[in-house]
């Protein structure tokens, strides 16, 4: 008799998480509600992004965000603060992405019967939250000029999974070798559908076709 | 960078197939682990020791990788390459128009089983 018996499985490790992202888009959509996935690394600009964003959208759509970070509340609160709407802040116990159960969790916190958007600000990280699919209905992410034009070569599942592609600090570009035409060309070889939005957050330029995009997206969502 | 993470997915399924098949004890897992699946082998077996031990199911079981070479499907010469080595432009022809043909897995392939 053979020391070991073997059990095939051959399956995924993700296929739970995918099972799940997709229940959890079914259930979204029976509700009306808009789950947006927004990522990048850290420090490009997603909680003023989001402040700017939630400012030309607040009388439009009834909104909530949730923070995921490793560990502080400090963004939940700047949201809140700055912006007056619902703001929840998600702790990831040391890991480096949400997924589909966790974003479950965070939805369970908000007010999902009465919102139309849920904006959901992953873990900084151009890497791990690529890989797991939240159950969000659309994906959106933050490059800022600082990062550099290489990024989409450097980081190309990040960039392959998202439906808009945010060029955050335009208003930096003088002082920096980025070239946003080499970029976008990046960006579409990876992804030849994303949209490509520059903005600068800071003063807000920009922003209002982001905020246009997303909101036509809510719409649509509500409306099919 | 997010290998901790994989094995507590791992270990999810390991002990829900081990329900499955009434199984009390494993001694391996081994995984099939795509060479641009952006897994480093040997942080994810570092990961998982340190995890496993904490399972009495998983106690000492080993965690084999066979890894599986990227492949590269050129949409226009129809050409095979490796993707490690040429990356998104195919080397025959030069076309953009490429896709990933496998490489990427992160999948348990089996568990092996104490037999006694």
């Amino acid at each position: 008799m053979d020391p070991v018996k073997i059990i095939e499985i051959k399956k995924s490790v993700f296929a739970n998480n995918d099972t799940d992202a997709e229940n959890l888009r079914k259930e979204l959509k029976t509700k009306g509600v808009f789950l947006l996935n927004l990522m990048s690394s850290p420090g490009s600009g997603k909680t003023t992004t989001l402040i700017r964003t939630i400012g030309l959208l607040k009388d439009r759509l009834r909104m909530a965000v949730m923070e995921a970070d490793i560990d502080s509340d400090v963004d939940a609160i700047k949201i809140k603060e700055a912006t007056g709407i619902e703001s929840i802040q998600l702790h990831t116990g040391g890991m480096c992405h949400l997924d589909a159960e966790m974003t479950r969790q965070g939805l369970d916190n908000v007010s999902m019967d009465r919102l139309d958007l849920v904006i959901l600000e992953n873990v900084g990280n151009l890497v791990c939250p690529a890989e797991f699919d939240t159950g969000a209905v659309a994906n959106a992410m933050i490059l800022s000029v600082p990062e550099g034009t290489d990024k989409p070569l450097k980081y190309p599942l990040m960039f392959s999974i998202c439906d808009v592609v945010i060029i955050n600090k335009m208003d930096v570009l003088p002082y920096f070798d980025f070239d946003l035409e080499k970029c976008t060309e990046y960006i579409h070889m990876r992804n030849p559908k994303a949209r490509v939005i520059p903005i600068c957050a800071k003063t807000g330029e920009g922003v209002d076709a982001f905020a246009d995009w997303l909101l036509e997206k809510v719409q649509d969502w509500k409306q099919q | 960078m997010h290998e901790l993470g994989i094995v507590f997915y791992i270990i999810r399924d390991v002990k829900q197939a081990a329900l499955e098949h009434a199984v009390s004890k494993v001694s391996g897992v081994v995984m099939n682990i795509g060479e641009v699946s952006t897994i480093i082998p040997g942080y994810l077996k570092d990961c998982w020791r340190w995890a496993a031990d904490k399972e009495e199911l998983l106690k000492g079981a080993e965690l084999k990788i066979n890894t599986i070479p990227a492949v590269t499907y050129c949409e226009d010469c129809h050409a095979e390459y490796g993707t490690v080595a040429h990356g998104k432009i195919c080397p025959h022809c030069g076309s953009e128009h490429t896709y990933l043909l496998r490489g990427n897995e992160v999948e348990i392939k089996e568990i092996e089983v104490p037999n006694n």
